[in-house]
């Protein structure tokens, strides 16, 4: 029974690998479609400027983004489809295993990526920033691929360390959070090719249109702190809640074990993104390359710690 | 419509001069010793220098995972001063085997802190200062703050108006104040999100907290670990640990004298899963406790599950088999009778003991066991074990003759035989065999020394008592920590003003203008809201 229910899962993470890649097609399409629109697209920002200084009615919130194209249309859609299937895989591995399906590096990968999508979509849904589209659904893709044929382990019990409420709590929190900074890497990640591209106009064509067709630097600046000062609250928590475990688990809060020392690291990094963002001289450019590096750090802790640091929490289930 | 003027921060007033930026250095070569000192301290105390220990904070972390700790891993370091001797040195004089003790990465933190508290102190004035003041004076061009919109209004009087906004912005909990320019204009000055500040400061101050609590933690606290072997009782005493970790200010009168008796520790192995068959799927130390009062209690204690007990908290961390060696000499009488804890090496348990006979032979003599719980031959002959529990246990001794170092003074450990003063005569190597016992069997010693035979094989725990004071005020700082930040990052700061301006024809002009502190998504809709709240109250 549960080693059927452990296929099926791994079927439908196969399957969603596969929507994925369509989802990232189409935005992929979108964005060629969207760079030739581009040029239009600088009218309406100076309306809306304009606008400013008139005696207008009640304005509108935010420039209205431009509409979605057929291919971010079927992106999204795709991405949804997919997400059901993932949510779908998530569900019946937590059932084949009998507990929560976040206790393994296949696990925390499965539900990891299922959560950068939820908060991918919250976000495009509110910002129609579609460069998001290719960003995200191509780094969910490379995950779980990675995922399925490097980490995946048959459903096991849990080993008696694991057996703890916190397993569920500070685990999970870890995962949405790192869904967050995922969101906010990317953000970051067009802020700094944006800037770079006005500073140095060194992109052409089609490269170039895909670029200016961003929204201003400023509002991504803005969008990636938002989602990092979020990110943040959970990796406080999650650090919290992590010390508090140990303290249960082993009699002691902080050990400075590796995991610790780079979840102590990736806290800190964030702290100086969140504090860059208010000093002179490190707003913009210099604290978005701050998020790129913390969302580093996440991965590096993620992947490289899990697998190759040997220390106390060494769950990755791989042997 | 109100644009996005710019993403660097409104100017603010309620913000301390010098605290977005450190100043620039002093104009003039002619400053004193004080003013140095001065612009030393403003540095410091900067926004730019913050940030760059937070960096130097995370970058200073990084070797410590990189390079085994002495706290966390010794064997590590040794090891690897033992593969290279060079490289062991340079690391050693950096201190990077004990990065977070070191005086190095100590200076970041703790000048962070000085920092931190030079930074907060003035705030806090400031602070106290805005939370009693009234906002401030309406500026007199509306029309260049970030947020921005003017509407009209037809047939109402101003103060009409100007009074429902007044009651809508208390409402929502802005602090109010009305004024007059000297245009005769009247206006409500308005700002609301004083909590954010306050959870700014309070989150900095519980990083304080943290910090000294950790330092006065380490002061009190005390770990100790002890094997128990089943059927055995322990007394919490100094002396009876096998290793003790205390603070400086613990001493013996510290350790409240329960005793905790180990009856047994069951553990269960997975069975039903061929995935993973032989893994551990609990463990439950079943124990009697006496207190310090004298109150007897049963109690169990699981990994996750500490006991508490007269404020120290007992954690089951290991466990292994402790089988019992009872030794004899030729005319059979018994010279060494214990169990014996051997040390797991593999998750199917094959154990490593040492029994050293120092007294009562015509030898000295140490044996090195190695317990199969469950033996099995591999096809070279070698015995490995291929499960935990015990199917079918077997010991097998390998024997040494010669000085077993116990009397030169240096302490020893219980657990390991050094074997350069030592000839062996009996295991690999040598023409007789290792001895191979199995419950309740005897075995000649070889050349004549006596007998070895092997008991009951039962189990051991290992134990950590840990009693840590500042338990309490840490998880009060953490929370502190989290509530303040929650309300320093989500709490909105801004300022709202209004101005009416009555025009020809009963028409009254409003410009409604806001700033925020940080970054406020939700700006514009917060003049929005007030400017169709007033129009719904005109047009009624
Ligand atoms: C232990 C080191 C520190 C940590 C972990 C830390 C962490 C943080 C965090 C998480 C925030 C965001 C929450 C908020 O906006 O209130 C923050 C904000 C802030 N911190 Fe720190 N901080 C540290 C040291 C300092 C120091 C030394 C200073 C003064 C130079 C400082 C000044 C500030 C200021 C002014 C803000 C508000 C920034 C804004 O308006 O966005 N912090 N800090």
């Amino acid at each position: 029974m549960t080693p059927l229910l452990d296929q099926i899962s791994l079927i439908l993470a196969y399957s969603v690998i596969a929507v994925y890649v369509c989802a990232f097609i189409g935005y992929t399409l979108d964005l060629g479609a969207r760079a030739s629109a581009a040029v239009q697209a600088e009218a309406p920002a100076l309306v809306a400027a304009a606008g400013a200084t008139m005696l207008a009615p009640p304005p509108q919130l935010e420039t209205s983004p431009p509409r979605a194209g057929r291919g971010a249309r079927a992106g999204f859609a795709l991405a949804i489809l997919g997400m059901s299937l993932h949510l779908a895989a998530v569900i019946v591995r937590g059932v084949a295993a009998g507990r929560v399906p976040w206790a393994n590096m296949f696990e925390f990968s499965l539900t990891g990526s299922l959560l950068i999508m939820i908060v991918f979509v919250f976000v495009i849904r509110r910002t129609r920033l579609m460069i998001l589209g290719p960003i995200v659904t191509g780094l969910v893709v490379i995950l779980l691929g990675i995922a399925t044929v490097g980490f995946y382990v048959p459903v096991v019990p849990l080993p008696p360390a694991l057996q703890s409420a916190w397993l569920v709590i500070h685990v999970l929190v870890a995962l949405l959070a790192t869904a967050f900074f995922g969101i906010a890497f990317a953000v970051s990640g067009s802020q700094i090719l944006a800037a770079w591209q006005e500073k140095t106009h060194r992109l052409r064509g089609r490269a170039a249109r895909v670029v200016a067709a961003l929204p201003p630097v400023e509002k991504l600046d803005r969008l990636a702190y938002r989602l990092t000062i979020v990110g943040f609250t959970l990796w406080t928590f999650t650090l919290m809640a992590g010390a508090i475990w140990a303290g249960r688990a082993w009699g002691r809060y902080w050990g400075w074990d590796t995991k610790e020392v780079w979840t102590f690291i990736i806290w800190v990094v964030y702290a100086a993104y969140i504090h860059a963002k208010a000093t002179r001289g490190w707003t913009g450019n210099r604290s978005a390359w701050l998020s790129v590096i913390g969302f580093a750090a996440v991965m590096f802790n993620f992947a490289v710690v899990n697998i190759f640091f040997s220390g106390l929490h060494s769950y990755s289930g791989l042997k | 419509m109100s644009v996005d003027t710019s993403s660097s921060r409104p100017v603010d007033t309620s913000r301390p001069d010098g605290h977005v930026d450190g100043g620039d250095a002093p104009q003039n070569g002619r400053l004193g010793p004080l003013g140095w000192l001065r612009w030393g301290w403003r540095q410091l105390t900067s926004m730019r220098t913050a940030l760059m220990l937070l960096l130097l904070l995370a970058l200073g972390a990084v070797p410590g995972s990189l390079f085994p700790q002495r706290s966390a891993d010794p064997n590590g370091v040794t090891q690897m001063i033992a593969r290279d001797p060079g490289a062991g040195r340079v690391l050693e004089f950096f201190q990077l085997f004990n990065v977070y003790t070191s005086p190095w990465f100590s200076a970041i933190y703790l000048l962070l802190f000085v920092s931190l508290i030079g930074c907060v102190i003035p705030r806090i004035r400031h602070h106290a200062k805005a939370l009693t003041a009234k906002p401030p004076v309406t500026p007199s061009n509306l029309a260049r703050l970030p947020a921005y919109q003017a509407r009209e209004l037809l047939g109402h009087d101003v103060q009409d108006v100007l009074g429902e906004l007044h009651r809508d912005l208390r409402r929502q909990r802005y602090r109010v104040a009305r004024y007059t320019d000297h245009q005769g204009r009247p206006s409500i000055s308005a700002e609301r999100g004083y909590l954010r500040e306050t959870g700014n400061l309070l989150f900095h101050i519980a990083l304080i907290g943290v910090l000294l609590t950790v330092a006065i933690g380490a002061g009190f606290k005390y770990t100790g670990q002890r094997v128990v072997v089943e059927g055995q009782t322990f007394v919490n005493s100094r002396l009876a640990f096998d290793s003790f970790d205390p603070g400086r200010f613990v001493t013996d009168a510290s350790l409240p004298p329960f005793s905790l008796s180990l009856q047994s520790l069951k553990v269960s192995y997975v069975q039903n899963n061929r995935n993973a068959i032989g893994m551990v799927s609990d463990y439950t130390a079943h124990v009697t406790v006496t207190n310090k009062g004298g109150g007897v209690s049963r109690s169990t204690i699981k990994v996750n599950q500490p006991l508490s007990v007269d404020g120290n908290d007992i954690y089951l961390l290991g466990n292994g088999y402790a089988p019992q060696i009872t030794v004899k000499n030729p005319a059979g009488k018994v010279v060494f009778t214990d169990t014996v804890p051997f040390l797991p090496q593999d998750a199917n348990l094959t154990s490593l003991g040492v029994i050293k006979i120092p007294d009562g032979l015509a030898k000295q003599i140490g044996l090195l066991g190695f317990l199969y719980p469950s033996e099995v031959n591999s096809t070279s002959g070698a015995s490995f074990s291929n499960y935990p529990a015990l199917i079918n246990p077997v010991v097998s001794l390998n024997v040494y003759t010669g000085d077993l170092g116990l009397n030169s003074g240096i302490p020893t450990s219980a657990y390991a035989l050094d074997t350069s003063k030592l000839t062996q005569i009996a295991g690999p190597s040598t023409p007789v065999h290792s001895l191979t016992l199995t419950p309740g069997k005897s075995v000649e010693l070889p050349n004549g020394l006596g007998s070895v035979q092997l008991g009951a094989i039962p189990r051991f725990a290992s134990f950590e008592i840990a009693h840590d004071p500042t338990q309490y005020p840490m998880f009060g700082f953490a929370g502190l920590v989290l509530a303040a930040l929650a309300a320093a990052l989500y709490v909105p700061r801004r300022r709202v003003w209004i101005r009416a301006e009555p025009k020809p024809g009963g028409v009254v002009r409003l410009e409604y203008a806001a700033l925020a502190r940080g970054d406020d998504p939700r700006l514009d809709a917060a003049l929005t809201q007030l400017s169709n709240f007033a129009h719904q109250k005109g047009t009624s």
